[in-house]
Formats: structure tokens, sequence, C-alpha cells
């Protein structure tokens, strides 16, 4: 509090100062908004099957694949548009959007040096280190400009290994039968309408493959971006641990600043055979929308992981921080008898963003365990829901799960909302959740500026703290990455 | 260094400091005594900056009017503040939290942010002269520290961001005996003839550790009476009362 003589400043006022600030930093503007200009190889805009046969087509597939498409986008049509989650989605014409966008320069590339320098200084801009810093890392680096594979690193050093990490369409060139053997089996295309449309329309994404016994050596990195105006971005991702492998798998994403929405709709599937382990990690960052709400991406991706063998692990970490729209549960499905999943989440939702996020843990083995840590924050005129299910079969019996929800609420215009769901079918079933909603105190605020720190850096302090556990979860580099990220969003204008 | 002239402040229009006046000097000690609720804390948060209060009045701090200045501007100015009842942050480690801290505060000095090596020799240095075990450093901001783990790490924080005023508020409560006299110690060790100390408390304990220049008593938002440290040595054997009697 200012003192004034003449003038004292009712403590109202005060509070709204406080909340000037807050939802100041929750409107700053997007640090990573601008566009890349570089010649576009568009397939016109619509959905028929003329354009997936196109997409097939260019994309050299086998006749079972483009079947499979084609099932997929029949089973699409009689689809209705899913309304049940708590977001308010502005219809979106299927029919106005471009369902494949292949950068032209990027024939095949054998080093870095090959690279469109336009492309290069678009990723430079954006801060991804897809240069040295990186490979002397020892992160490998499937970089994904829209939807094809730009650069692929390290492959040689994993080929040692008998890995494979390659983009989706070469698996399909080189891989077929280990593709055709796991695609559509964790996420089938009748899953939902999204997933629906991805199969259908997928352009390309990953592919991991690591043989029984072997530790994958570093972190596996892609880097996705949506850099064609007004086109659909439909990743198609899948990882496939063998018995007694490990990988852990990064994935992280910024996007150029646009006035329309921008559909993206990813599947993600992960399957994990006995006693092997896959990690995989997400910072998402995609362009929010303007403080109106104007713009931004939508976000409707669905990941799920099978623990099909004994003993195997499955666990999900997710920062959100983008997106005007987010919808995505990462899952897994615990058939594997002593099976682990586990789902670290934190999601941001300021401005106008809507976050709707979760998962589901899926019980059917024996003695599984599933732990869920949500961390929510909202601020601005954000909306965040966390939705989680954990369903536990007649046939799962001794199953544990933890789950705790939490959720901060910065300013008093946005919004949290918890719907944690239970089935339980097994009288032995140990489960446990806790929920809490809090606040940013003002004394917690006081008590950090009275050492010193201004609102904003308390602020990003103070958020970092309680996303800590989750935080804690990412591999280093990309915790560094994510701290930054949550950072940004919360500094910006003020001061 | 400090001159507090005719302050008052309210809180939902109930007032509680009513016209106090109060002047330290560069070096010195001074201590605060009074009854429970009698304005102690309020003084303590008015002059940090803490929101919700109606202010009046003048408050000079090195020439600058300190009312002026926002709660993080106070700090950097050399105004630290040991709570009377610290507060927890989850998930920011003590290491952290001073890192961000004294760097801040060190940028507005015109000093440079430290290295990460010289920050941690600092961290050890001021600790040590606490006792403050470094386990506590790695965990989070006062989250389950113990009354007295928590007041021991106030003057933890006050070595580390070396204020020019600084003002104490029941420190000395929920103390050990032997915790008492090291963090009485580690103040001591911190004096200089450039930095002072505003101490609050109500136990004589902490004051014969401290040797204060000048007691002062607060009563019912105003300070009452003012006088070298037989004064607490008074209060001490007889209570309030008879200043009260005095007084009405
Ligand atoms: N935010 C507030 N709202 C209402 N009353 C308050 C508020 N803050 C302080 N007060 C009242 O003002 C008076 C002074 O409180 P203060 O905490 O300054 O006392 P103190 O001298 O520090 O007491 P103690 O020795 O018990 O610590 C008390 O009666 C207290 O209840
Ligand atoms: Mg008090």
């Amino acid at each position: 509090m200012r003192g004034d003589l003449t003038n004292p400043v009712p403590e109202v006022n005060e509070h709204s100062q406080e909340e000037v600030l807050l939802n100041q930093w929750a409107e700053q503007d997007y640090a990573f908004g601008f566009v890349s200009d570089i010649e576009q190889d568009i397939v016109p805009k619509g959905l028929n099957e003329e354009v997936i046969r196109w997409i097939s087509a260019r994309k050299e597939e086998p006749s079972w694949l483009l079947d499979w498409r084609l099932k997929a986008y029949r089973h699409w049509l009689s689809m209705p548009t899913p309304e049940w989650a708590h977001l308010e989605i502005p219809a979106i014409d299927f029919q106005d959007i471009s369902y494949y966008a292949a950068p032209k320069a990027a024939a095949k590339l054998n080093s870095l040096d090959e690279l469109d320098p336009e492309i290069k200084s678009t990723y430079d801009k954006l801060g991804i280190p897809l240069e040295e810093q990186l490979i002397l890392a020892g992160v490998a680096v499937d970089a994904v400009l829209d939807s094809v594979s730009v650069v692929t690193t390290y492959k040689e050093k994993l080929a040692e290994k008998g890995i494979i990490f390659c983009s989706f369409s070469e698996a399909v060139r080189e891989h077929p039968d280990l593709v055709r053997k796991h695609l559509g089996k964790v996420v089938p295309y009748t899953d939902n309408y999204y997933a629906a449309l991805n199969s259908a329309v997928f352009s390309d994404g990953s592919f991991v493959y690591i043989p029984q016994g072997v530790r994958c050596p570093m972190e596996l990195s892609t880097y996705f971006r949506i850099n064609a105006a007004g086109t659909g971005q439909f990743e198609r991702t899948l990882i496939v641990a063998d018995d007694d492998a490990y990988v852990s798998y990064l994935e992280g994403c910024t996007a150029p600043k646009r006035d329309e929405n921008q559909l993206h709709a990813a599947v993600v599937e992960l399957v994990a055979m006995n006693r092997s382990e896959i990690r995989y990690a997400t910072v998402q960052n995609w362009y929010p929308g303007d403080a109106q709400g104007i713009g931004g991406i939508y976000n409707f991706v669905t990941k799920r992981g099978l623990c099909q063998g004994l003993a195997s692990k499955i666990s999900w970490t997710q920062v959100e921080t983008g997106s005007a729209i987010t919808w995505k549960y990462p899952s897994v499905v615990l058939m594997g008898d002593r099976s682990t999943g586990e789902f670290y989440s934190v999601a941001l939702a300021a401005r106008a963003q809507q976050a709707d996020t979760g998962t589901k843990m899926i019980h059917i083995g024996k003695n599984t365990t599933s732990r869920i840590v949500s961390k929510g924050i909202s601020a601005g005129r954000g909306q965040n829901a966390y939705r989680g299910l954990v369903k536990v079969r007649e046939t799962a019996t001794n199953a544990r799960n933890y789950s705790q929800c939490d959720s901060l609420l910065m300013g008093d215009r946005c919004g949290a909302h918890t719907y944690p769901y239970f089935e339980i079918n097994c009288p032995d079933a140990q489960v446990e959740h806790e929920a809490t909603t809090s606040k940013i105190e003002e004394d917690l605020l006081y008590y950090c500026q009275q050492r010193g720190l201004p609102t904003e850096e308390a602020i990003a302090l103070i958020v970092n703290g309680y996303a800590k556990e989750v935080l804690d979860k990412l591999p280093m580099e990309f915790a560094v990455e994510a701290r930054k990220l949550l950072a940004i969003s919360l500094e910006g204008s003020v001061g | 260094m400090l001159e507090i002239i005719d302050l008052h402040a309210s809180v939902d229009d109930k007032p509680i400091l009513k016209g106090l006046n109060l002047q330290i000097r560069p070096g010195e000690v001074h201590a605060i005594m009074g009854p429970n609720g009698s304005g102690k804390s309020t003084l303590s948060h008015v002059l940090a900056g803490r929101p919700g209060y109606d202010v009046r009045g003048s408050v000079r701090f090195n020439g600058q009017d300190l009312l002026d200045l926002a709660p993080e501007e106070r700090a950097w100015a050399g105004l630290f503040l040991a709570f009377q009842y610290p507060v927890e942050i989850p998930g920011v480690s003590n290491t952290n939290f001073m890192r961000s801290a004294l760097n801040q505060v060190r940028s507005h000095r015109g000093l440079p942010a430290l290295e990460a090596g010289d920050f941690l020799k600092i961290m050890r240095e001021k600790a040590g002269l606490v006792q403050l075990d470094p386990s506590f450093l790695s965990r989070p901001v006062n989250l389950g520290f113990s009354g007295g783990e928590k007041k021991r790490n106030e003057i933890f924080q006050m070595a580390m961001l070396d204020p020019q005023l600084a003002i104490l508020d029941e420190t000395d409560s929920g103390l050990d005996i032997d915790a008492l006299r090291i963090v009485a110690e580690g103040v001591r060790k911190l004096r200089r003839e450039d930095n002072s100390f505003l101490v609050i408390t109500h136990y004589q304990r902490l004051l014969d550790h401290l040797r204060p220049d000048i007691v002062h008593v607060l009563m019912d938002g105003k300070i009452v009476r003012t006088g070298n440290d037989t004064l607490a040595l008074e209060l001490e054997e007889k209570g309030y009362d008879w200043l009260k009697a005095e007084l009405a």
C-alpha cells in the first residue's frame, strides 16, 4: 500500500491493482508469433475420398494403408461431432481446411547444411536448438515442419543398436510389417471423432522401435510446428518398446501467429512389451489466440499407451501452455500384470484459452498401479478442466491408483473444474483421490516482494514451485525449457 | 536513516496506528516493546509496504519517501522485515528463492549478478552465521519448518540480503535458549556503523544479547515512552499496567 496524505487509496483499489497485474500477464503477447515464408505445396481445401487417395498416392503408400485410411474416413462421416468436453468449440468447417502441406524445398537432406536457410532461421527464432548444442547434448532430432520430415539426425548411431527412429512415412516404406502390426491397435480409428479424422488424413509424424533388451542411449526428440496458413495438422506417432527396452521421448512445439483457428488432431500410440518402459514428455506452446480469443490452435489430441507386457511401464508428462482449445487425455491401458501407468500434467489456461485435459487409466491386469498428478493454472479468462477416469476391471485384482488434482486460480475471471470419474469393478482396488483449489495468496506475493522480487517474478517463482512435482519429471534440458515457458507466459507486459 | 512522523494506519476504518513518531540513526539498535495488539506488527508491515492499510503520515528512509515505494522497491532500498509469521512457499527451494532475491536486490544496488559458485559460497557462509543446517537450503522455503526454524531462516535471509534497516518482528518468540543466543550473535556480527535494527520483542532475553541503544514502548498505536535498556528491565519486572496507569 502506498500512503498518500491527501487521498488515501481504498483497500479495494489495491486488490484491483493486483488483478490488473495478474490479468496483464495473462494477456501478454505470444512471444513466438511470426510467420515464415516458405513455398508450400498444398492440396486444395476440402475433404473427400479423392483427397485421401491423393495424399496416399503422393506418399507412395501401400494399398493396405490406403484402404485403412478410407475405412477410417467412412467411419468418420458416420460420427457426430463430440460435445461432451467442458469446452466451447466454434463449429469447424472441415471442408475449409487443406489436408496436406509440404515445404517444397524439403527434399531428402543429408545434413543440416542442406536445410532451407528460411526454415533454419525459423527454428533459430523459435530457439529450437536444432544445431550442435543439441547434438552434443545427445538429443536426436526428427524435426517435422508441417507435414514432411525435414531433417533426421543421429540415425546411424541409433541404427547400430537396432533402434528405428524415423518419420512415419519412412517407416511405412522401410518397415511396413512393424507399422502394419501396431498401427491403430492402441487407438483404433473408431475410437473418437478426431482419431478417425487423423486416421483418414494423417500426413506424417514419427516412428520409434526399440528392440529387445535395448536402452535407448539418448532422449529422442521431435519438434512439431504448424506453418502453413489454413492447413490442418494431422500427426501420427507410433512408439514400440520391445521386451526389456527403454526409451524416453520428447515432443515440443510452437506455432506462428494466425488470425484464423487452426485444427490440430494428432494421434500418438505407445506399445510397451514385457518389462519395458516408455516415457513420453510434451511441452506444448502453440499459439493460444489473443486476449479476445481470436486465432489460436485447436488442439484435439488422442494419446494412449498400451502396457501390453508384464511389469511394463508408461509415463506421460505434459506441460501445456498453448493452444486456444486443448482437448487431450493421454491414457494408459494396463493390460500386463504388474504394469504401471503415470500421468504428470501442468496445464495453463490464460487469456481466453480453454483447456480440457486429463487422463484415463484402465486397469485390466493384476497388481497394476497408476499415478496421476495434475496441476492446472487458470488466469485471465482461461478455463481449465481436469477430466480423469480410473477404471478397474473385474480382472484387475489388487489394483492401486493415486490421483492428485490441484488447481491454481489467478484473478477472478478464470475458472477451474475437476471431474474425476471412477469405475471400480474389483472390490480390492485401492483408490486414493485428492483435489485442491487455491489462489496465489496476497501474503505469499507480499513476502516475495519484501525480499526484493517484483510481482511478475514472484508469480513466476510461485507458479514454478506449484508445478515442481511435474516439472521434475521432465528430462533436464526440457525442464529448463518448460520453466522458461511458464515464466514467459507469466512475465511479458508487466512492469 | 528512518524518520517516521505522525504515522496513522487503519484497516477497514479501524485505526491501529494513531500518530506514531520514531527516528532511527545509522548504527543504532532500537527495541520496541508493547502489549499484544498494540500495533507493533502493523507498524512493521506498513513500513514494508504490505497492501491493505490506509496510511497517512510521513516516513523518510535515507532521504526517500518510503510510502511512495512498492514493497520490492523498499527491499531494494535496503529495508528488510523478518516476519512474525513467515510464509511458506511450496516447491521453491530456499536456495532458489535467495538466488532470485539476492540478484534482484544486487542489480538495483548497482552490483553484478553473482556467479553460481560465488552465490553458493556466500550462502554457506551466511547459513553458518546463524548455524542453519545446510539441508534447509534445499528445502522449500519455510515448508514444514518448525516455528523456531522459520525464525532462524528469516535471519539467514536477512544476512543474505544485507539490509540497511532490518525490522525483526518477534524473531525471538519460538526460539529455544541456544537458538536465541545463536540468532542474537548472528545479528550482532551483522551490526555495522551504517546499518540499523528495529527489534520488536516481548522479552528481555533477546535484549540482553543485543544491547539496544534505545527502547520504545508502543501502546494503542503510539510510542508512549522512550528510554534506554533499563526501561526494558523495568517492563520485564513490572509489566505494562503501571505505565498505563501513569498515562491515564
Ligand atoms: N487486517 C486486519 N484486520 C483487522 N484488524 C487488524 C488487522 N491487522 C491488525 N489488526 C488489529 O490491529 C491491532 C494491532 O495488531 P498487531 O498485529 O499490529 O499487534 P501487535 O502489537 O503486533 O501484537 P502481538 O504482540 O500480539 O504480535 C490488533 O487489535 C489486531 O487485531
Ligand atoms: Mg505482532
